[in-house]
């Protein structure tokens, strides 16, 4: 029996290795497989969904059938604009997007920066998952749980009654849902702002305190800075979240918002044309924000 | 900065009150869930506890339940496949539209859900009816899938930025293919961060109501069947307490989760987030 | 870098490309879909000649306290007798308002619908119901012959549902708040009223013609007849009494159950209802105090009808649900939990109450004469003024004005 002396020849590599080493030798096509699927499903599936929505904001529909009458007209969009009341709602909206997320933002704040920077290890594991428990809450119990605490004779009232005041009520005003928005928007705000303030090295901190800065100067000088953009960050999530929803207002307020108005077209009256035409204000000043909150690092922040 | 014991207990106590703001209505939720009472008055005259009884008959409940368990998981197993491939492309590679990657990922939760919802609704009756696929659970799991992407992918984008690519060529240098390197490397190293993602995906879509009304169909996930019955007089008790039983059952997995994705100090140094990126 | 720059560009033209291309098959695809009108005559010819057997389920949309099983109160289920007797498991989808009926309906998910006045014609002329073979329809021979044939529910002499019960709408009030008991709408309307803030109006843009009924009697020489025609000055009149009435209104309300709360917790403690509101408050432990009455200057209301879905996948059990909806025992349950008068004039041997059908003035057509039942508004006039009268879009886009 003889033993060939000498190096035996190295197995042939597998299917799966010899792909690989194709794969190395060409990152582009290591990047279109990479992105194949997501870019599929985000701008065929989801930007045609939106094109194809926008697209019937030129339509209209037929008052007695509700059949949508494929016909070309810019009659939606002038609706729109020479319309009172749409201003009206789309600036109440705007502006209560913006009182709730500055809400949000004091809110958040404070009590972020305990969890990042204060509370013990321990402490905090804890913090955060009592952050996280509401969102588990249904949403829509969670609003109904308001209309009891708000109601005429609810919660707060029974509490306030002693006092002689009383409550924001249930109703016309403006104040019941901003802070039922404030509140449901919340974990949103603060888990964002927990993250930037989390990733600010304690060393940081003393420096500034060694080289002389009292706590508020520090504060402004080096933590706000630098969790400015998760703040923006956070605020992506309360504006827009705030600038779309119908459900709150149909519960504790008899105003309406851009929400109810397209729900009310597509959901109820069946005007799709309608409500898509009336979708892209929304749209258009999300697009805008968000392109605003690039620029302010908050992108890096989420 | 000085951590003055001042400082410490204003902000303890301002976390306590915001702690207790946030929590009130829970504990409005599972008070009344004891409620004798059908109509949800106050104060709460009655307390019993037949209500947790009619729930578990409830048939509705329960396949509303599984419903949503079932398009959790299906969305969120999506939104790892693809909000993973994505943060890959866009961390590892340089190329033209990266920015945009981001931008586009972000758009289905930033747009306001109503128009996401509107927008899949259309498409999947122009789309999808003429082939033949029904509004069901597949329809239910792209609309959340699409929304959930950004979640999972933020997760991983950040922890991909703070592992240096430096251990992915290590193991390639020792002969490792792009496969080993993959499973052995890189993934070790993202999974508390795909972990983290898909924990709040999950609940993201199993709260999700607005996009779920228009995607849906027939069909009743939990937050439709509650918002199909917290407009019936005589359901209201039930309701409150399948919103206890969510939050109770919740806890353990959320605290578990919370911890397996705590991160020790280690590869790529600094002081990392403890907590999801949402 | 410029070839990955060429690369990202190709992709992002793809994509455009696709999306275009999504654009074109949609905007193509929209016009196939638009359907041929078939006359009633041809609908009518497709008409089932026999029921078969039930499929085992059916898929209904109806107004709150249509449909019970039992589970709401013990006494009042009128479900499980259909369940058992054909084997048809009900499947009940509960919408606020007309809008949602013809919406829903739309999708083509669903067997049937409870449709009023002001959906009904929408669904014919949208071909979203098909006639009904009244024959097959035993119970439908005992109907009060002044609910068949009505322009609501015939259209050119063909049949497209069963009635099911006509009602009013109510004025409700809280006696323990609202004081002296009011007579007239006027109480809704008043500028100075001490309730403001806690007035509610029904949350459709239908509610215009409450309006209208309201002026006819106060502004006669605006000639208002039927408050569904209402020609541009009349309609104007209408919408100016709701806008100076806004700041009165503290909710508009679609949803039976979030009223039923409002008035229990006194956030809403006068304004239009339906009687099922009333008799669940009334009933609730402990009872609210409440009182509802048509008031003198009469009120709108509705007729509803029972009607099939042209795309129905389960017509035999929509049939015998009709049939079942339609008998005296089911007639009398329902017309008692919800506060209605029924169709079927042998329920009224059967209601708890004995004189229900005297109540709710069944056949009582000088009552009826004073609600005007809810309908479709269309241009058409019907009267010698021709095509002049607002339609219901126009209707829709006021009601948004009127809001705010």
């Amino acid at each position: 029996m003889t033993v060939s002396a000498g190096a035996k020849a190295p197995p042939r590599p597998g299917p799966g290795r010899r792909f690989s080493t194709f794969l190395s030798a060409r990152p582009k096509l290591q990047l279109a497989l990479l992105l194949a699927a997501p870019v599929a499903w985000l701008v065929v599936a989801y930007l045609g969904s939106l094109a194809v929505l926008f697209v019937s904001a030129f339509w209209q529909v037929d008052a007695l059938t509700t059949e949508i009458v494929h016909t070309f007209t810019l009659q939606n969009f002038e609706d729109i604009l020479q319309g009172d009341v749409y201003r009206t709602i789309t600036l109440r909206t705007v502006g209560m997007a913006a009182a709730v997320t500055v809400t949000d933002a004091l809110i958040a704040f404070p009590i972020a920066f305990y969890m990042a920077k204060v509370a013990s290890p321990r402490t905090r594991r804890l913090l955060v998952v009592a952050i996280l428990m509401p969102l588990w809450a249904s949403y829509l119990v969670k609003v109904y749980a308001w209309r009891i605490i708000l109601s005429e004779q609810g919660i707060l009232n029974w509490a306030l009654e002693p006092f002689g005041l009383k409550g924001p009520g249930l109703g016309a005003g403006n104040v019941a849902p901003w802070l039922v928005f404030s509140y449901i928007w919340l974990p949103y705000m603060i888990l964002p702002v927990y993250a930037g303030l989390e990733r600010i090295p304690d060393s940081l901190l003393e420096a500034s305190s060694d080289l002389g800065a009292r706590s508020l100067r520090t504060f402004r000088r080096v933590v706000l800075p630098i969790a400015f953009p998760a703040l923006v960050a956070g605020s992506i999530f309360t504006f827009s979240l705030t600038l779309g929803d119908y459900i709150i207002p149909l519960q504790v307020s008899s105003k309406q918002f851009i929400g109810n108005v397209v729900y009310d077209n597509v959901g109820v009256a069946n005007n799709l044309p309608f409500a898509a035409a009336y979708a892209t204000v929304p749209v258009l000043i999300m697009i805008v924000y968000l392109g605003v909150a690039r620029k302010l690092g908050a992108f890096r922040s989420l | 900065m000085a951590k003055s014991g001042l400082a410490r207990w204003l902000l303890g106590g301002v976390t306590a009150l915001t702690l207790a703001f946030i929590y009130f209505p829970l504990v409005v939720i599972g008070l009344y869930a004891f409620n004798d009472n059908i109509t949800q008055a106050w104060p709460i005259q009655g307390y019993t506890l037949k209500w947790f009884g009619r729930a578990l008959d409830n048939e509705a409940v329960r396949q509303a339940f599984w419903l949503s368990v079932k398009a959790g998981l299906g969305a969120t197993a999506l939104a790892i496949v693809l909000g993973t491939l994505a943060s890959l492309a866009v961390q590892r590679f340089q190329f033209f539209g990266r920015e945009t990657i981001s931008f586009l990922v972000i758009l289905p939760i930033a747009l306001p859900g109503i128009v996401t919802g509107i927008a899949l609704n259309a498409t999947f009756n122009e789309v999808l009816g003429p082939i033949g696929i029904q509004f069901g659970l597949f329809t239910i799991i792209v609309g959340h899938a699409t929304f959930c992407i950004v979640v999972v992918y933020n997760n991983v984008l950040a922890r991909l930025r703070r592992t240096a690519p430096s251990l992915e060529e290590a193991s390639a240098d020792l002969g490792a293919d792009t496969w080993q390197t993959f499973r052995h490397v890189l993934l070790p190293q993202l999974g508390t961060a795909i972990l983290a993602g898909a924990l709040l995906a999950f609940a993201l879509s199993f709260d999700e109501v607005i996009v779920t009304t228009f995607t849906a169909g027939n069909q009743q996930t939990l937050p439709l069947w509650i918002f199909a019955n917290i407009s019936r007089p005589n359901q209201l008790p039930i309701i409150n307490v399948v919103a206890l039983f969510v939050i109770v059952i919740s806890i353990i997995p959320v605290y578990l989760a919370q911890r397996l994705t705590e991160e020790p100090r280690g590869i790529g140094g600094g002081r990392a987030p403890a907590g999801p990126e949402p | 870098m410029t070839k990955t720059r060429t690369r990202g560009l190709r992709l992002i033209g793809l994509a455009a490309l696709l999306v275009v291309a999504a654009l074109a098959a949609v905007s193509c695809g929209g016009d196939d879909n638009e359907g041929s009108g078939t006359t009633t005559a041809a609908a009518e010819a497709n008409m089932p000649t026999s029921i078969g057997a039930g499929e085992g389920q059916v898929n209904l949309i109806a107004w709150a306290g249509y449909v019970e099983d039992g589970s709401n109160y013990p006494d009042y289920d009128w479900v499980t007798p259909y369940e058992k007797q054909t084997g048809c498991k009900v499947n009940f989808k509960q919408a606020n308002s007309s809008d949602e009926m013809v919406t829903l309906m739309r999708t083509g998910n669903y067997d049937g619908v409870s449709a009023s006045g002001d959906a009904s014609l929408r669904l014919v002329a949208g071909e979203d119901v098909s006639p009904v073979n009244v024959d097959l329809v035993p119970n439908y021979a005992d109907i009060y012959p002044s609910l068949k044939n009505q322009p609501y529910n015939t259209v050119d002499g063909v049949h497209y549902g069963i009635p099911h019960g006509r009602g009013a709408n109510l004025l409700m009030w809280r006696t323990d708040v609202v004081k002296p008991n009011p007579t007239s709408w006027g109480v809704v309307y008043d500028t100075s009223s001490p309730y403001k803030g806690k007035i509610t109006d029904y949350g459709r843009p239908i509610y215009i013609a409450d309006a209208a009924v309201y002026l006819k009697s106060t502004q006669p020489d605006l000639k208002i007849t039927d408050p569904y025609e209402l020609d541009e000055d009349q309609f104007n009149a209408a919408v100016d009494l709701l806008k100076k009435q806004r700041p009165l209104v503290g909710e508009f309300w679609t949803d039976a159950a979030k009223q039923i709360t409002a008035f229990t917790n006194k956030d809403q403690v006068l304004g239009t209802t339906w009687q099922y509101q009333v008799n669940t408050l009334q009933a609730s432990k402990p009872p609210v105090p409440v009182k509802a009455i048509l008031p003198k200057e009469g009120s709108t209301g509705w007729s509803d009808t029972w009607m099939i879905s042209s795309s129905a996948k389960h017509p035999n059990c929509m049939y015998k649900w009709m049939n079942h909806i339609a008998s005296p025992k089911s007639q009398a349950l329902v017309a008692e939990y919800f506060g209605e008068a029924p169709a079927n004039p042998k329920a009224c041997a059967l209601t708890s109450v004995k004189n229900h059908c005297e109540i709710f003035h069944a056949n009582d057509e000088a009552y009826f004469d004073k609600v005007y039942e809810w309908q479709t508004p269309v241009k058409d006039c019907g009267d010698d003024r021709g095509d002049e009268c607002m339609d219901y879009s126009e209707w829709s886009r006021a009601w948004t004005e009127i809001v705010g």
